[in-house]
């Protein structure tokens, strides 16, 4: 393969995107703190030279990929203790790649056109997190993924906390401390596992292939009672990030708090790397503890589907009440995974993307009212489309793809989980579908609070539109929302291979909690691999 | 007993650094208070000088491990790398002393000297494989720290941080003496190895195990682990800034390789005997440790329970005994030098602000700092990440060989227990980073202000992060620096 080979810097491709944000934060260490042109222009050039690195990789990348085994990279790091400098990718994780560094393009691109005090600081923050996520998506050395995933922390709390609201600093520590407590928890079961391993093969690895081969072949041999705490420590670290009821009361004083990029990016990509997390680590380690606790971990995600959304409904501030819909809608991609189905496990995937874009634009376009009124709380705002038609056009698409509008992202996402679900439990899907009607509620009265109607606040009279680089921003979002609308397929293409080998792991999972027969119904056709998969569509 | 003139060249360095010490004190009867920074470069000079003569004598020494003078010292590559260590510690407190102390109403003349021949104590101690040798060493140490815990003489916690240093550190090593009695009485010798011959050979009396006891709680108390913990964070909130550094590195990596040796080469036969010790002291350390920073405001203090913490993560090193991989040993090593960074550090830090009129001890002086100089809070920074042992950083490196040794040797509570409070140590590590970059400050602090200690500090934050991201090179050498031990 010759996008494989061609290595621009002297180092593969990954390692490339990968550093690439940190090389530019570094640059910028060595611009004058005051210098705002000098930290706009490196903070864009390095995010869209991370962007067309990521986009290089997805054309070169085949489909049909099973594991994260594209572009691997493996170098020792720690010699002869196993523990290896080793990157990968598949469509899963390419997925998110790509989802991470537009996120980044957009959230520079809007800090452009904002003011914004430490501008330097700001950008480079963004640029140390952006490797950070990345790190996390593409190690498949545990110790390394580990290190990337504590490393997005630190970023993230400056960002929260330098550039926050009133109360950011009682934010940005509870959000601190709510994700380490979950990751050290993370750590001992790393340690453990790395344990297990030596036993059980003789060799010291950390590497995610080296233990997903020795997991599924059985010879871990654990007993349900290790693998239980073994799953259950690295399903509440993933859990606290994802987050799932009731392991949740960080996220809205983080959103809340956090400025527009930040809850940009934490809403975005942050949250998801719990439910890759899940996806790549605790399912496909320890199926059978899955399949156990399954059940558990469905009946958590239906509470707060309806939870998430009806305290979204009762919300004054409109961050808040974006923060709340994530909650829901999170626990429905992690009720998506539980099913397991190969419809339930492609929709959680497509809605992991396309969550990251509604969302995303969502906080966008609040952040934009906010900067202009200074302040959040739907009853300071009311009629106010006149004055900005084009905010309030995106927001309405924004809205619409969140809530599952067909021709939008969300349905497509939204469709093929309820389908899967709605094969291994019907009750499930029933009390998920509640949660989307909840969802239209809260994003609709939002709306109709804020921009329709006569207009109520004098104060809204001097409001500006979205203006140049904010709408540079939002752009991409939108295009992107309507474009997995209508077609949906080069991304389910992207994700096939991964959710098939997801599929295969869950496989017994999905029959234990079936209760009827193998359903031959009409949701089979819903599997997406049995669809013919033109190749030639796939990212072109 | 007459001894081979060969046995001479391997304490080379050893007798030039004590040379290099009684001339600093005879010159600094001499020299007037302005020029006594000439006294501090000499003896910056005669440390790096030290470990030159270190490297030439233990090239000339041949095949190591050498033992001289009748088992009292051996030259091994465990004792050099811990020499290493400290006296790079050494020129680090010396360059942290510099402005210090010319600044301070007191002379210095013997400050340098005392802390020259406090280091020649600890390269004793290093070496030491006589029980005999390792008391004597270990007093030449702890004296001349008595000294300099109170060298402000006319400030009264100067002199109450030297009180309590004085007369704990002579009981503790009252009942070390004492242990080391019993154990003689034993085995009938006092040389490391010969004890492990004894042992091994006979069943020992019933009295030994009381002998280990003692012996541990000396060394316990050397390296403020719980229960003996309680005189760390007054001696370093009292003791003049540099020297509460010094002490909170130096004395204790010196510490522990006498313990490392003891209880590993001396007492490995009976290794049943103190790990449930050991493993009941590092929990009570770590919890002591972690818990008793939380209530701290200031940071000597802070960083003084913060140490205890850390003694107790290092304790499960030893514990890992009687892995044959050794990773229990350099498990340890690996911990000690990124100790030594981070802690140096994070002292320099406080320093720093000292001579800018803050008190410099309180967590409120850090104050904005990452605005008034960006480099030193990433420097600060750097170093609280890895005293959390967050990655990437040389505190991760450290505590993650320390935890899986701890996990191989079937020590599976421990390890969780010390990650539990490695997340408790998070509230107190980042009540400082908080102050540095969410909290606004007044004024500027400019790295001009203080080369020495500045260049100390980016020194230190080189080595900590370069253990963090390239940890292979370190690893490697740690593991050839083993001691001469099988279980």
């Amino acid at each position: 393969m010759s996008f494989a080979t061609f290595h621009p810097f002297g180092a593969d491709l990954l390692t490339t995107l990968v550093f690439l944000p940190t090389v530019g934060a570094l640059v910028l260490a060595f611009f004058p703190a005051s210098s705002k042109a000098g930290a706009k222009a490196v903070g864009l050039l390095t995010s869209f030279l991370t962007f067309a690195v990521s986009a290089k990789i997805t054309l070169g990348f085949d489909p049909a990929t099973a594991t994260p085994s594209a572009f691997a990279i493996d170098r020792a790091w720690i010699p002869r203790f196993g523990i290896r400098y080793q990157l990968g990718v598949d469509g899963l994780s390419l997925a998110l790649v790509l989802l991470t560094t537009v996120l980044t393009v957009s959230v520079l691109l809007v800090s452009c056109g904002q003011e914004i005090e430490k501008l330097r600081g700001y950008v480079a923050a963004f640029l140390l997190l952006e490797t950070g996520m990345l790190g996390s998506l593409v190690a498949l050395d545990t110790l390394l993924f580990y290190v990337f995933w504590e490393v997005m922390l630190v970023p993230m709390y400056f960002i929260i906390g330098i550039w926050g609201g009133k109360r950011r600093i009682y934010a940005t520590m509870k959000f601190f401390l709510f994700t380490m407590a979950g990751s050290l928890l993370m750590f001992v079961a790393i340690l453990y596992a790395a344990n297990v391993h030596l036993k059980a093969t003789g060799f010291q690895s950390f590497s995610l292939v080296d233990w997903t081969r020795a997991a599924s072949s059985g010879a871990w041999n654990l007993t349900p009672g290790a693998e239980a705490l073994l799953f259950g420590a690295f399903t509440l670290a993933f859990l606290v990030k994802v987050p799932l009821w009731p392991l949740h009361t960080w996220l809205p004083d983080a959103h809340v708090e956090a400025p527009t990029g930040g809850s940009i990016i934490l809403a975005g990509v942050l949250l998801k790397l719990g439910t890759y997390g899940l996806l790549r680590f605790a399912f496909p380690l320890f199926p059978r503890a899955a399949a156990r606790y399954g059940p558990l971990l469905a009946v958590l995600a239906l509470v707060g589907i309806v939870y998430g959304a009806w305290v979204a409904a009762a919300q004054k501030d409109m961050k808040k009440l974006v923060a709340y819909s994530s909650v829901s809608h999170l626990a429905l991609v992690v009720l998506g995974i539980v099913a397991g189905t190969g419809a339930a496990l492609s929709g959680a995937v497509f809605q992991m993307v396309g969550h990251g874009l509604t969302t995303g634009l969502l906080f966008l376009l609040v952040g934009v009212l906010y900067s202009r009124r200074h302040t959040r709380e739907m009853a300071d705002f009311g009629g106010i489309a006149a004055r900005v038609p084009v905010t309030t056009t995106l927001f309405v698409v924004a809205a619409l793809g969140s809530i599952g509008l067909p021709g939008l992202n969300g349905f497509i996402g939204e469709f093929l989980i309820l389908g899967g679900v709605f094969q291994v439990n019907v009750a499930w899907a029933a009390i998920a579908a509640t949660g989307m009607i909840l969802g239209a509620i809260y994003l609709l009265t939002l709306i109709q609070k804020v921009f329709w109607g006569p207009e109520t606040v004098p104060a809204n009279r001097s409001l500006t539109d979205i203006n140049a680089w904010e709408l540079a921003g939002a752009f991409p979002l939108v295009v992107l929302i309507v474009l997995l609308g209508v077609f949906p397929r080069p991304l389910l293409n992207l994700v096939d291979g991964s959710v098939k080998t997801l599929q295969r792991v869950s496989a017994p999972r999905a029959a234990a909690v079936i209760a009827r027969p193998a359903g031959k119904d009409a949701f089979e056709r819903l599997e997406v691999h049995e669809l013919p998969a033109p190749r030639e569509e796939i990212a072109r | 007993m007459p001894f081979p003139a060969g046995d001479t060249l391997l304490i080379l360095p050893e007798l030039f650094l004590t040379a290099a010490a009684s001339f600093v004190l005879l010159w600094a009867t001499f020299v007037s208070r302005p020029r006594e920074r000439g006294l501090a470069f000499f003896s910056i000079g005669a440390l790096a000088a030290t470990g030159l003569l270190l490297f030439v004598s233990a090239r000339m020494a041949g095949t190591l491990p050498r033992s001289a003078f009748g088992g009292m010292f051996a030259m091994d590559r465990f004792g050099l790398y811990f020499k290493g260590i400290l006296l790079l510690v050494g020129i680090v407190t010396i360059l942290f002393s510099l402005r210090f102390i010319s600044v301070s109403p007191y002379p210095g003349g013997e400050y340098y000297g005392l802390i020259l021949f406090s280091t020649v104590g600890m390269l004793f101690m290093a070496s030491g494989t006589h029980l005999a040798s390792i008391v004597v060493a270990l007093e030449l140490m702890a004296l001349s720290q008595y000294v300099l815990a109170g060298y402000f003489k006319r400030e009264t916690k100067s002199l109450e941080a030297s009180a309590k240093y004085f007369v704990l550190g002579a009981f503790s090593s009252g009942v070390l003496i004492y242990g080391i009695s019993l154990v003689y009485g034993a085995a009938g010798t006092l040389s490391l190895a010969g004890i492990a011959t004894a042992f091994t050979t006979a069943k020992p009396p019933a009295f030994l195990v009381i002998g280990i006891i003692f012996v541990g709680c000396g060394m316990f108390f050397k390296i403020a682990s719980a229960p003996f913990h309680v005189w760390a964070p007054d001696v370093y909130e009292g003791a003049p800034t540099p020297i509460s550094a010094f002490f909170a590195v130096g004395p204790k990596l010196a510490a522990y390789a006498i313990f490392a040796r003891i209880f590993f080469v001396g007492f490995g036969p009976r290794a049943g005997d103190w790990s449930a010790i050991i493993a009941a002291s590092a929990a009570l350390t770590m919890v002591v440790g972690n818990v008793g920073a939380l209530m701290q405001t200031n940071v000597k203090r802070l960083l003084g329970y913060s140490s205890i913490g850390h003694a107790g993560y290092a304790l499960l090193g030893l514990l890992a005994y009687g892995d044959a991989s050794g990773i229990g040993l350099w498990s340890i090593l690996v911990y000690l030098l990124a100790y030594a960074f981070m802690n140096l550090g994070a002292f320099g830090l406080v320093i720093l602000l000292e001579s800018k009129g803050y008190a410099g001890e309180s967590v409120d002086d850090f104050n904005g700092l990452a605005a008034k100089n960006p480099w030193l809070a990433a420097a600060m920074l750097v170093f609280l990440l890895s005293l959390a042992g967050i990655p990437p950083t040389a505190g991760f490196v450290g505590k993650y060989f320390l935890f899986s040794a701890a996990m191989k040797a079937g020590w599976f509570w421990l390890s969780l227990l010390a990650v539990l409070m490695s997340a408790v140590s998070l509230f107190y590590y980042f009540r400082i980073a908080r102050a540095m970059y969410l909290v606004e400050g007044e004024g500027t602090l400019h790295w001009r202000e203080e080369p020495a200690v500045s260049a100390a500090i980016a020194l230190c934050a080189a080595g900590t992060l370069a253990m963090g991201i390239l940890p292979g090179p370190f690893v490697q050498f740690a593991r050839t620096c083993l001691l001469p031990f099988g279980p």
